[in-house]
């Protein structure tokens, strides 16, 4: 049955037919979006202002980017960073993955859960926690273990390259976690058991099939991992910076924060960014389908498999426990802790009488914070609200109308996955300070960035519930005598709606978190709650930093309450 | 040769008792024979088959391949899953997807304690690719095989190794209706021609019914009935027998005389009925009385001889092509009998239906 639900006007005209209108309009948006933008970056970057608003074409940019004394060494720090963090990040998230999934480790359906509640902290907070722990100066971890070993310098300093790849791994783990769960569980455990029954023992096996298996996987996670790491700004900002140890996405920034700012510099350094990312996921999205064909025909559900550790479980009890006390755990506690001192201190029974109320009494009249805090929750509802409406409206044209070209629009939806967030910052700077429509400095232009970032995760959402339905489903309400509007409302709607709130809840908790493109997009008014944090941070009022961050936690784990109550699964999406 | 004896096994379901998947079952499948475990899900023969495969621990019990003790609970002896000389087919085949077909076929030959020299892995691997009619296929990507040849690459790699006995779990269910039969086929032959002592474990009646030399019925983690197939289907030992296997019809009655000789005369709704009877049945037993569809005879007129015979009216009667399929209603009972395509009946036609005693069998009302 070819019969799109589209209502028909009788006959084909090219010019009039809604039909094609809605498509057109819907390509239209998306082009503005995410193809706009970066096109105004490639321009911005060749571009040099010789007089106030008259430009040259100059590979001058590209020049200053690339060929600075410091190139190199940004260059091999960001690689560095990256790799260390895709690697630490992976290893650890392999190990929970296993520990949990595949093995009798006590406790470890209980671990499921709490190995996801990183995701929870905002990367700024991560960030500013560590420091709190692992501060040469100040930290809890190396007073601590001074004080108890007698040290005479602190072990940790959170201000290098192995702290910044520490901090942004352990924010990452969830996300390697989940991706090693699903890759664990739709493994097949007849493959591996069909090589017992050939004779191969526990070690063949794991070597010639489990892990030969795991490897496409592996490799894709570790790179999703990698392009993650070289795109975040959250850890490259808090602890980077200070450190003087820059990044790419630190070098655009900062770019960007010289008098005058240099947007042509910091244009070139995004092409750069924007094309490393856009490789990675072509390779990514590549691997995941080369890993299609590794599927084979599965019968019934997997029978779970585990290996028994036998008294090396209790090491993986361990591990799991040490891993969620410390590395899950303590970051909450010290923001916490932290929230309720006059200033900072470690912890001890002459700082216990110091603990007051004091930093949330005085947020209560703080002006900004409020501002802030407004503009978070407005954007965040904002964002979510038209990014679902758009994104549902193109996933029923891709996947239901059967226009021809309706994969154009997939693609279209699909390109902002390859802007980094800073990039995205960047691009609309050069497109808003050049165009004639004033909304640059106001939260409509951070509207603008978060729905074009956050674009392909409504897709989704949204596109896997459409594929749900079966058109059959709406046939037979159509043969039932429904109007196609009755249709909509009866059937599609409904059997739509827990997949959209899925997604709108999600883009909410994300756009709540943003930080690496409002860095550059937020300024005084517009400013939202994580560039708050971030300002105040810098300017040194750390503990009604925490107070806030306390907050900002309490305000997401409500929402991940309702989006808990509502889908009744963990899910995220890369 | 398999030997079982007592076995059990419990799986663990939070409450203190378990839930018993196999409740203390045994049997014995003889040298160079064809045993299969037919049951619906769940009846445990899934849960058998890996405990002799050594994938799952049993918790009481002994089992015996080949003559050698690989488990035991009274001693605690467990032979690792990679140590029994057992080949396997699983239902989803698990055909390596990273390796070729030779590499799937040649990795028994390769990961095994005794060193194979390669010269020899590559006869092996050409000798049980040839058996299963996959000559030629070796380079390619085991996933670029068809169903039907990921069957038979799987049983190539469960055989290369030529192991005392090869399991077999449900190897067909994954096939096509046309394909599977000729699998059916093919299978029998093989293990004929191999000799090779074989379990196999399904769900499917005709499967179980066409290549077994002996059939175990299994319901709730025990066994119901063993014995050959004809066995099996003429000569059911309890209704859940019955009506697990083919379909058929069945009238509740009363023993009203044992005429001896595993004979007896039942009181139904629609009058007596002379059948055989499963021993210890006496006089007097509540008992249903079963007799398949195509075992009745129908006659458009009162035959003038026979017994058992009973009059009725067509319920409903069905051509589909191999035969038709009518329903007659008598007195009380409903019938379902499977005619000639020549019959030409209509709704509401006076008919006579035989029901031979010979294949009309009491069993006990209540399992």
């Amino acid at each position: 049955m070819a019969t799109a639900a589209i209502p028909r006007t009788g006959k084909v005209s090219m010019s009039l037919d809604p039909a094609l209108l809605v498509p057109l309009v819907g390509a239209g948006i998306l082009v503005y979006l995410a193809v706009l933008p970066l096109l105004m970056l490639f321009v911005g970057s060749f571009q040099a202002e010789v007089a106030p608003r008259e430009f040259v074409y100059t590979l001058k940019n590209y020049q200053a980017a690339y060929a600075s004394e410091y190139t190199y060494s940004t260059f091999l720090n960001s690689l560095i960073f990256a790799s260390g963090s895709a690697g630490l990040t992976f290893i650890l998230g392999t190990m929970l993955a296993w520990l949990t999934e595949r093995t009798n480790t006590p406790l470890r359906s209980l671990f499921v859960p709490l190995a996801v509640v990183p995701l929870i902290l905002p990367g700024v907070l991560e960030s500013i926690a560590w420091i709190f722990l692992l501060s040469p100066k100040f930290g809890y971890l190396n007073v601590w273990l001074m004080n108890l070993f007698g040290l005479k310098s602190p072990p940790f300093n959170v201000f290098s390259l192995p702290g910044m790849i520490w901090v942004h791994s352990v924010g990452q783990v969830p996300l390697a976690f989940l991706l090693m769960v699903a890759a664990f569980k739709s493994m097949d455990p007849s493959l591996e058991e069909s090589a017992m029954m050939s004779g191969a023992n526990t070690w063949q096996t794991f070597r010639r099939v489990t892990l030969r298996l795991l490897m496409p996987t592996a490799g894709s996670v570790l790179l999703i991992l990698f392009v993650r790491t070289l795109e975040s700004f959250e850890t490259p900002a808090l602890i980077g910076i200070p450190a003087r140890i820059y990044v790419y996405t630190s070098e655009i920034y900062l770019a960007f924060n010289e008098y005058p700012p240099d947007y042509g510099r910091g244009g070139a350094l995004a092409v750069g960014l924007l094309l490393l990312s856009a490789v990675g996921v072509w390779m990514y999205t590549r691997a995941t389908k080369e890993g299609k064909k590794f599927q084979t025909v599965t019968g019934k559900a997997f029978r779970p498999r585990q290996f028994d550790l036998g008294s090396w479980r209790w090491v993986g009890f361990g591990f799991l426990s040490g891993y969620f006390l410390f590395v899950v755990l303590l970051p909450f506690l010290v923001l916490f802790w932290a929230s309720f001192l006059p200033f900072f201190a470690t912890p001890s029974l002459d700082a216990l009488n110091k603990l007051s109320l004091d930093n949330y009494r005085y947020l209560g009249t703080f002006r900004p914070f409020w501002e802030a805090l407004k503009n978070s929750i407005l954007l965040a509802t904002l964002t979510a609200t038209v990014a679902m409406t758009l994104t549902s409206l193109v996933a029923w044209i891709v996947y239901k109308s059967r226009l021809p070209g309706a994969w154009i629009l997939d693609f279209l939806a699909f390109v902002p996955i390859t802007i980094p967030g800073i990039v995205m910052g960047m691009s609309l700077i050069l497109l808003y300070v050049a165009f004639p429509i004033p909304i640059y400095g106001t939260i409509w232009v951070l509207l603008i960035a978060y729905v074009t970032r956050f674009i392909p995760y409504g897709m989704r959402s949204a596109s896997g519930s459409i594929l749900q339905i079966h058109s059959e489903l709406e046939e037979a309400a159509s043969a039932s005598g429904a109007s196609w509007w009755e249709t909509f409302k009866r059937v599609t709607l409904p059997l739509l709606r827990p997949g959209l709130v899925a997604g709108w809840i999600y883009i909410c908790i994300v756009s709540f978190r943003e930080f690496s493109t409002s860095v550059l997009l937020a300024t005084g008014d517009s400013r939202v709650l994580s560039i708050l944090l971030f300002t105040m941070f810098e300017q040194g009022q750390v503990t009604v930093v925490a107070a806030i961050g306390v907050l900002m936690i309490a305000t997401l784990l409500s929402i991940v309450a309702v989006f808990y109550k509502l889908t009744g699964k963990v899910g995220i999406q890369t | 040769m398999i030997e079982i004896k007592s076995l059990v096994k419990i799986y663990d379901d939070g409450d203190n008792a378990g839930v018993r998947a196999v409740n203390d079952i045994s049997f014995t499948v003889e040298e160079g024979r064809f045993y299969t475990l037919l049951g619906p899900s769940g009846c445990g023969k899934t849960t058998t088959l890996r405990c002799i495969a050594g994938l799952e621990k049993a918790n009481g019990g002994e089992i015996l391949v080949a003559g050698k003790k690989v488990f035991s609970a009274l001693d605690g002896t467990f032979v690792p899953a990679y140590r029994r000389p057992i080949g396997m087919v699983f239902q989803s085949y698990a055909i390596w997807p990273h390796m070729t077909v030779f590499e799937n076929v040649a990795f028994p030959l390769r990961v095994g304690k005794e060193r194979i020299s390669s010269a020899d892995v590559q006869k092996k691997v050409k000798t049980a690719l040839a058996q299963v009619e996959l000559d030629g296929y070796g380079e390619r990507m085991a996933t670029q095989l068809s169903g039907g040849q990921q069957q038979r690459l799987a049983l190539a790699r469960a055989l290369v190794r030529e192991p005392q006995v090869l399991l077999l779990d449900e190897p067909l269910s994954n096939l096509d209706a046309k394909l599977r039969e000729r699998m059916r086929f093919e299978l029998r032959e093989l293990q004929r021609r191999l000799r090779i002592t074989t379990l196999y474990v399904t769900h499917d009646q005709i499967e179980a019914l066409s290549m077994s030399n002996v059939i175990a019925v299994m319901n709730s983690g025990v066994i119901v009935q063993e014995g050959a197939p004809r066995d099996i289907y003429l000569q059911p030992k309890t209704k859940f027998v019955a009506n697990f296997i083919g379909s058929t019809n069945q009238m509740t009655g009363q023993v009203t005389k044992l005429v001896g000789n595993g004979t007896a005369t039942v009181r139904t709704d629609d009058g007596e009925i002379s059948c055989s009877i499963l021993d210890g049945l006496t006089s007097g037993s509540r008992v249903v009385v079963v007799v398949r569809p195509e075992s009745i005879n129908l006659h458009q007129q009162q035959p003038s001889v026979g017994s058992n015979v009973i009059a009725g009216k067509i319920g409903a009667a069905m051509f589909l092509g191999e035969y038709v399929d009518c329903t007659i209603e008598l007195g009380k009972n409903v019938l379902q009998t499977h005619q000639r395509y020549t019959l030409q009946v209509r709704r509401g036609d006076s008919v006579w239906v035989e029901l031979p005693a010979g294949e009309c069998m009491a069993l006990p009302a209540e399992q």
